[in-house]
């Protein structure tokens, strides 16, 4: 009977937590609705957009403040075991114990689940075999790649078959190999058991592979619909445009983000721009600010429909967490030109952490004034090498020049020419924005009325409050404050280690507007991220995988060597990676 | 000079930066002051050897007026307090280990017989030995009592003995602990402050955020010590006031070298919490690590049991110990006055000390990864 009902019924659901200023907000703001069985439903929307929140609740784990939940035909507040019997959850981060090998942590869940022992051997050989995991059984959890830890998430939450499954972000922080893999083991299971899956995420693609997607945002339920549904809300606005030979594809895409009123929104896509024009835009202003580039039409995606609900939604009140980008001529650049010639050299860079080899042999330069992209996926050793060229960790061998200093002689001379923005806010959270600045002025070596001078400027041109404790600022601005410190010295290279993950993709359209602003003022950005699409803002991208430099070059140049000419960064990037495994194990079998 | 005046204000920027930090918290501001006040308070009061009430028991098997007389000049001290009264010796094993008195006094029934022809009279006293310290002081006073009791009757000893203690006129051990706390009890706040100030930034993220500013190691160490010492001589201060205004503890000697005492103690102490703190990769190990050794620092200062007694080896290990010289310190320039020669010898391990830990946690900064 349970066939014919709704998996989830949800009616007027909202949860409310303390904020980090102590101020209540709403996680979940009143959602009502009903995802049919046997299907694969998705929830996308930005962080924060209350989706883990909800899967919380649906699981039982989490007590709703109001509404009514029912699972499976059960309420939830009536008996959450009966439907946590029922149900799989797959968290965001999984809780392998790192200590034991693939298979004790498969019986561990087998036994937490009281699978029978006959029905064991059969189904382990399954996941194993569909993981691709059945060669490392013996292996601590722990010395799996993320790719495969999640995997193994996976394989433990199916030990046996639920009624539904709920996977909370299952590809967060996976490179798009083990991300494709993974998808791969969830629509075979869904083809072969005919599970029910809920699964949330902030990938697009992977969105518009489910039947059903419901788009979400600051605690509310924005859409919903089938992808093809949803992206014909973006019909007829789509468009792109070739910029004039000589300019950056970036530079004109800032130009359209920066007005707001004609274009929705613009991302730098092969070397063109791809973007949405407002419904009732004018078409001679549109036709000034593109300045006689011809726009042609261009087929609607998932990803428009998408960030043209998330504008609508988010325009009408000004949003707080998503501060407005900042025009170039407000950015001061480095103090004084310094030459030409290459401002980053690297040779035969090599790190080795006991007999791990997170970097080897890795050789490149930067150019002054270009936006530098290290491109691959976690554990690829793009950290380690970013790690070293801020002068954070020594090389095991190797030459590291960095703004025409050696870096292993002279670190605090070549430390006093860059700026570092962390992953993670690292600035003194309890200390308020100026005292922040005021601390990195001094750090820096700027003193007195000059220090002074300097912090109130940057505080102006960053737009910042100077009284607000750095720690209650929302992520954005968090961000920009991270950056403002980082550019208080006037540095000739900004260094970003993946500035852009965990915001959402409104805020990552105003920080890399910030970044082509920066570079427009002739400071040099390397930048580190593991979203593919973002490498088309840069002049140039070096991927690595398993700590080798795989492919370096212009985005265009990387694509073309791919072979996928025109294809998205992800499947270049896939081809790329699979290309250079191939050939390792081919190396490695003539040896 | 520029460079020196650039060096300089870049320390003083961190110096700045960790005193607003410190200052900013709420919870933090308690801490500096509130355990300072309230465990000097504390231990003024409550931690003493001075045996103020001994119970015991007797068992008076000679019921005559000698016995009676003897009893009440027991009684008559003050200290003595009665709490039972034994019909017969089964009793005194049961009293005594219960923990109900102290002592038991034993009057045999031929007592009065004995004494009355002049023989010696013995009385049996049993005591709890499972505090040797209060068992011990309890025969001092029994002793002394029966010594007037003699006297009294005329029965002269040949020796007698006057004592007189100097420094503690008294002898009482609330002047030898609570100078003693003035090291003491700012020893474990500056050793955990200075503990979870790199750790901390570690666990924040925000150390790499400072190690990629042209600060060397050095200026890190500097701007992170002074503060910690700062903090670390400010206790010291509230407990000093405690001990001379409110216990009223006269001070023999000169504040100067007091603080100069004080200054060189806790350099070392921050020392070591530096070292600890540049290990550790988070705060849970640092405050791990930091009471790990913070109790046989205490045990081993020579603060309760005099250092002299302990086994030779530990008596050497005693040496990397900055809270022995700092206790010797203190207690030699409080109560007895000793100038800067007389203790000048405490100050040698103390610099040796502060010389080695400190250069290893700069090194450690930029050489512990994660």
């Amino acid at each position: 009977m349970t066939e014919a009902r709704s998996s989830v019924v949800i009616e007027e659901l909202c949860k409310r937590f303390d904020g980090p200023d102590g101020e209540p907000f709403a996680a979940v703001n009143g959602i009502s609705l009903t995802i049919e069985p046997g299907t694969l439903t998705a929830f996308v929307g930005p962080d924060g957009a209350g989706k883990t929140t909800l899967m919380r609740m649906m699981a039982g784990l989490l007590q709703p403040d109001s509404g009514s939940l029912h699972v499976l035909g059960i309420d939830l507040n009536e008996d959450p075991q009966a439907v946590q019997n029922r149900i799989s959850y797959m968290p965001q981060r999984f809780g392998l114990y790192e200590d034991l090998s693939v298979q004790e942590n498969l019986d561990l869940y087998a036994d937490l689940h009281g699978v029978p022992q006959d029905v064991r051997q059969e189904r382990f050989a399954r996941l194993l075999h569909m993981t691709d995991l059945a060669r490392f059984t013996d292996r601590p959890a722990g010395k799996l790649s993320g790719g495969m830890k999640q995997k193994l998430g996976l394989a433990c939450t199916l030990v046996r078959v639920p009624d539904l499954l709920l996977l909370d972000e299952p590809s967060v922080g996976v490179d798009p190999l083990s991300r494709r893999d993974l998808w791969e083991i969830i629509e075979q299971l869904i083809e072969d058991e005919g599970l029910s899956v809920i699964v949330s995420t902030t990938y697009m693609d992977e969105a518009g592979r489910c039947d059903h997607v419901f788009v979400l945002n600051r605690g509310t339920l924005l859409a919903e619909g089938t992808p093809d549904a949803l992206r014909r809300r973006a019909h007829g606005l789509t468009y792109m445009v070739t910029p004039r030979d000589g300019v950056p594809a970036r530079d004109l895409q800032a130009r359209l983000i920066d007005a707001p009123d004609l274009v929705v929104d613009a991302v730098p896509a092969g070397g063109q721009v791809h973007f949405i024009r407002q419904p009732e835009s004018d078409e001679t202003r549109l036709k000034d600010l593109l300045s006689d580039c011809e726009p042609q039409r261009r087929e609607e995606e998932l990803e428009d429909a998408f960030m043209l609900l998330l504008h609508q939604h988010d325009a009408p009140d000004e949003d707080a967490t998503t501060p407005p980008p900042l025009a170039s001529q407000d950015v001061a650049g480095p103090a004084a030109e310094h030459g030409d010639g290459p401002v980053i050299f690297v040779r035969d860079l090599v790190r080795r952490f006991g007999d791990f080899t997170a970097v080897a042999n890795t050789s490149f330069d930067v150019q002054r004034g270009e936006i530098f992209g290290l491109l691959g996926p976690n554990g690829a050793g793009k950290t380690t090498t970013f790690r070293m060229l801020c002068g954070l960790l020594p090389a095991s061998s190797g030459e590291l020049q960095v703004a025409g200093v050696n870096l292993r002689t002279a670190r605090s001379a070549a430390r006093a020419r860059i700026g570092y923005v962390a992953q993670k806010f690292a600035l003194y959270s309890n200390l308020s924005v100026y005292e922040n600045l005021d601390f990195f002025g001094g750090a820096y070596g700027l003193r007195g009325s000059k220090r002074r001078k300097r912090v109130d400027e940057i505080i102006q041109q960053f737009d910042l409050d100077p009284s607000a404790q750095s720690g209650n600022l929302p992520l954005g601005y968090k961000q920009r404050l991270a950056m403002a410190a980082g550019l208080l010295h006037e540095p000739e290279i900004l260094f970003l280690d993946e500035p852009t993950s965990g915001i959402d993709p409104l805020a990552r359209r105003a920080f890399w507007r910030t970044i082509t602003a920066l570079s427009q003022a002739g400071v040099t950005v390397v930048v580190t991220t593991h979203f593919m699409e973002e490498a088309e803002y840069c002049d140039r991208i070096a991927i690595q995988d398993a700590g080798r430099l795989l492919a370096i070059g212009t985005p265009r140049q990387v694509r073309e060597e791919s072979g996928l000419d025109g294809g998205h960064m992800n499947e270049a990037f896939i081809a790329i990676v699979e290309k250079a495994r191939a050939e390792e194990g081919q190396a490695r079998e003539a040896a | 000079m520029e460079s020196v005046i650039a060096n300089i204000a870049q320390i003083v920027a961190l110096c700045r930066k960790e005193i607003i930090a410190l200052l900013k918290d709420p919870a933090n501001r308690v801490i500096l002051i509130g355990p300072a006040l309230i465990q000097s308070m504390l231990f003024g009061y409550a931690a003493t050897f001075d045996l103020k009430q001994v119970p015991y028991a007797v068992l008076d098997q000679s019921h005559s007026a000698a016995s009676t007389k003897f009893l009440a000049k027991l009684d008559g001290t003050g200290i003595f307090q009665r709490e039972a009264t034994l019909t017969n010796a089964n009793q005194i094993a049961h009293v005594i280990e219960e923990g109900r008195v102290l002592m038991a006094v034993s009057i045999p029934a031929d007592f009065a017989e004995r004494l009355a022809s002049n023989r010696q009279a013995p009385v049996q006293v049993i005591l709890d030995g499972r505090n040797s310290t209060t068992a011990g002081a309890a025969a001092g006073y029994i002793n002394s009592v029966t010594a007037g009791f003699n006297r009294e009757r005329g029965a002269a000893a040949p020796v007698t003995v006057v004592r007189r203690a100097w420094f503690n006129p008294n002898l009482d051990s609330r002047w030898q602990i609570m100078p003693a706390m003035v090291a003491t009890l700012s020893m474990l706040q500056t050793l955990l402050l200075a503990a979870l100030s790199v750790a901390r930034e570690r666990e924040q993220g925000t150390f790499d955020q400072l190690l990629v500013t042209p600060l060397t190691p050095l200026q890190i160490l500097v701007g992170k010590a002074v503060p910690s010492v700062l903090v670390g001589v400010l206790q010291s201060t509230i407990v000093l006031l405690i001990v001379r205004f409110w216990f009223e503890i006269p001070m023999a000697g000169s504040l100067w070298l007091f603080y100069l005492g004080l200054f060189g103690f806790t350099g070392a102490s921050v020392g070591i919490g530096m070292s600890i703190s540049a290990l550790s990769l988070n705060m849970q190990q640092a405050m791990l690590y930091t009471f790990l050794v913070i109790m046989p620092f205490t045990l081993l200062s020579g603060l309760i049991t005099p250092v002299r007694n302990m086994p030779e080896v530990l008596q050497i290990l005693t040496y990397a110990n900055p809270l022995r010289f700092g206790v010797d310190l203190v207690r030699r320039v409080y109560l007895e006055g000793a100038g800067l020669f007389d203790v000048a010898h405490d100050f040698v391990p103390l610099v040796v000390v502060a010389a080695l830990t400190l250069p290893l946690a700069a090194w450690l900064f930029r050489h512990r990864l994660a």
